[in-house]
C-alpha cells in the first residue's frame, strides 16, 4: 500500500468496500460498455446483498454505470439521474456461486450489443473484476485494460501484440467457442495506449471487437 | 518496514522525518518525492474543503439511525475540554455523518475512521492556516497508517475496530507531535501509547452499517489522540516500542472471532436494543 492510499482516496461514504469499491466496479462496466447503457442489470451477491440499501451499494452501482466518479456528491440522487436520462434498470439477488462475498454481475444493454462484467469489492476500495463476457480473469483496475474478441487462429495474438507499442504488464487468451473459432484475450497496459496503437489492433481482421478501458 | 527505522534515519542523516517518510516511499515504490508530496497535498486540502462545508451541520444518515450530533456538539458549550478539543469532536462528528448520509470524505485511513484524522486536521488549520507545516505532519501520519497496513492492518473486517479507529488515532497523534516538535521519537511514542489505549476494540456496527457506535468513536477517539500526543511531548514514553505495538495489534485482531469483525453479529450489534432498532428499520 502506497502513503496516498493510507491517506485517501477523496470518496463519497459510507463505506471504502460497499460504496467506493461497488462503484468502481460499474464504473468499469462503464467504460466496457462504452458509456451509459440503456439498460442494466445488478445481480447482487453475498453481503453486497444482505446489506445493500444501508451502505447505499444500489446507488453507487448505478451511479458508476451513469459514469460518476467516486467522489461525486450525486451518488446519492444516481436513482433520480437514471430515471432522468431514461436509464432502465434492475437490481437482483442471487448466489454467484464460490465467489468473494461482495460480488455483483453486471449485465448492461446498449446499441443493440449486450456485454457482462463481474466483479468483487475486497475491502479498502480495492476490486478484482472476475469475469468479462464470461472469460474468468482477475484484473485490479491498476492497469490501463484492453479487451478483445478475437479470431483463434495461430499467430493472431502474436499480430496484436506486434502493435502494441508499450509495455505489457498481464496477458490473459482464452477460446469461448471452438466451434466459430472465437477467443477473448485481456491485455493489462502499464501507459495509456496510443490512438494509433487501438486503431492498428481494431484494423487486423482477425479481431472483431474491441474494448479499451482506461484505468481511472 | 519498521517505523523505527526512519526515525532512526532521520536522525543519523540529520534530515526532518518527513522528508525521510517520503523518500523511503520513492525507494520502495518508485514514486517520485514531489508527486507524493502534490498527492498529500491535494487530499489535505480536500479534507479542509470538506471540513468547512460540514462544521457542525445537521445530517441524516443513510438508515436514519443516528444523526445531528455534530449539530448538538456545535450548539454546546463545552465545561470541560478544551477549544482545540471541541473544534475536533465537532468536525470528527461532522465527518463521520457525512460518511453515513454518502457525503463526500477522505478515507483516511478509512471510510468509517474517516472523522479522527480529518477532525484534528480542521482543528488544526483552524487554528493556525499554515499548510506547510500541516502537510509536513499529515506526511509522517501517512508514514504511521503504512506502517499498520503492511505489519497488521486497517480493516475492520481484518482486525476489529482498533484497526480503523486504533490506527486513525495513531496517525492523528503522530502528527499532532510531529506539528508541535518535530521530533520523530516522540510521535513514534504518541502513536504507540494512541495504539495501545485502543487495543483490542471490536467492530460491531449494528446491522453492519457505518453508523452505530462509529460515528461517535470519531469523536472519541479524537480526544484520545490528543492525549496521547500531550503525554509524548511531556517526554512520557511508551514501554513497547510503536513497531512492536502495531505487530501486538495485528495478532489481537486475528485472535478476534468473526463476530467482532464488521459482520454485525455480535458487540452492541447483537444487544437486544440494537435487535429491536433493526426490526423497524425500513429501507
Amino acid at each position: 500500500m502506497a502513503i496516498l492510499d493510507v491517506l485517501g482516496p477523496v470518496m463519497v461514504g459510507p463505506s471504502s468496500s460497499h460504496t467506493l469499491g461497488a462503484l468502481r466496479i460499474a464504473r468499469f462496466a462503464y467504460k466496457f460498455s462504452g458509456g451509459i447503457p440503456e439498460k442494466v442489470k445488478f445481480t447482487l451477491h453475498g453481503s453486497f446483498a444482505e446489506t445493500h440499501k444501508g451502505h447505499g451499494t444500489d446507488k453507487a452501482l448505478l451511479a458508476g454505470i451513469l459514469g460518476m466518479r467516486a467522489d461525486d456528491e450525486r451518488i446519492k440522487d444516481a436513482y433520480k439521474i437514471a430515471d432522468k436520462l431514461g436509464v432502465e434498470y434492475e437490481f437482483a439477488q442471487d448466489d454467484l456461486g464460490d465467489v468473494h462475498p461482495n460480488t455483483v454481475l453486471i449485465e448492461t444493454w446498449k446499441g443493440g450489443k449486450s456485454y457482462n462484467v463481474m466483479g468483487s469489492s475486497i475491502g479498502g476500495g480495492e476490486i478484482r473484476i472476475v469475469r468479462i463476457r464470461d472469460v474468468e480473469c482477475d484484473i485490479d483496475w491498476e492497469y490501463n485494460t484492453l479487451v478483445l474478441v478475437m479470431k483463434d487462429k495461430p499467430g493472431a495474438m502474436a499480430g496484436i501484440l506486434k502493435r502494441i507499442t508499450k509495455n505489457i504488464a498481464n496477458l490473459y487468451m482464452r477460446r469461448v467457442n471452438a466451434a466459430e473459432n472465437r477467443a477473448i484475450g485481456i491485455i493489462e497496459i502499464d501507459e495509456n495506449l496510443p490512438k494509433e496503437d487501438l486503431k492498428r489492433v481494431g484494423e487486423c481482421d482477425y479481431v472483431y471487437e474491441l474494448f479499451y478501458i482506461p484505468r481511472d | 518496514m519498521n517505523f523505527g527505522d526512519l526515525v532512526k534515519r532521520s536522525e543519523e542523516e540529520k534530515r526532518p522525518l518527513h522528508e525521510v517518510i517520503l523518500e523511503e516511499e520513492y525507494e520502495e515504490l518508485g514514486v517520485p518525492v514531489e508527486l507524493t508530496r502534490k498527492g498529500a497535498a491535494k487530499i489535505l486540502r480536500a479534507i479542509i474543503r470538506e471540513g468547512a462545508r460540514n462544521f457542525g451541520k445537521k445530517q441524516k444518515t443513510l438508515t436514519g439511525m443516528t444523526g445531528m450530533n455534530a449539530w448538538k456538539m456545535k450548539n454546546y458549550k463545552q465545561k470541560l475540554i478544551s477549544e482545540f478539543n471541541r473544534m475536533a469532536m465537532i468536525s470528527a462528528l461532522s465527518f463521520a455523518e457525512s460518511n453515513a448520509a454518502m457525503g463526500r470524505i477522505v478515507a483516511c485511513p478509512t471510510a468509517g475512521a474517516c472523522g479522527v484524522m480529518s477532525g484534528i486536521v480542521y482543528a488544526l488549520w483552524k487554528k493556525d492556516e499554515n499548510f506547510d507545516k500541516l502537510l509536513d505532519s499529515f506526511i509522517v501520519a501517512g508514514g504511521i497508517g503504512d506502517v499498520i497496513s503492511k505489519k497488521a492492518t486497517l480493516a475492520g473486517a481484518e482486525g476489529g475496530c482498533q484497526a480503523e479507529i486504533g490506527s486513525g488515532a495513531a496517525m492523528a497523534a503522530a502528527m499532532l507531535t510531529y506539528y508541535y516538535t518535530g521530533d520523530g521519537e516522540k510521535c513514534a511514542h504518541a502513536a504507540a501509547i494512541a495504539l495501545k489505549s485502543l487495543m483490542g476494540l471490536v467492530c460491531d456496527p449494528v446491522g453492519g452499517f457505518v453508523e452505530v457506535p462509529c460515528v461517535k468513536r470519531n469523536a472519541t477517539a479524537v480526544n484520545i489522540a490528543i492525549a496521547s500526543s500531550e503525554m509524548a511531548m511531556a517526554g512520557i514514553e511508551s514501554v513497547i516500542p510503536f513497531d512492536e505495538v502495531v505487530e501486538a495489534m495485528g495478532k489481537v485482531g486475528r485472535a478476534l472471532p468473526e463476530s467482532l469483525r464488521e459482520t454485525g453479529k455480535g458487540g452492541i450489534a447483537a444487544t437486544p436494543t440494537a435487535k429491536r432498532i433493526l426490526k423497524g428499520l425500513k429501507l
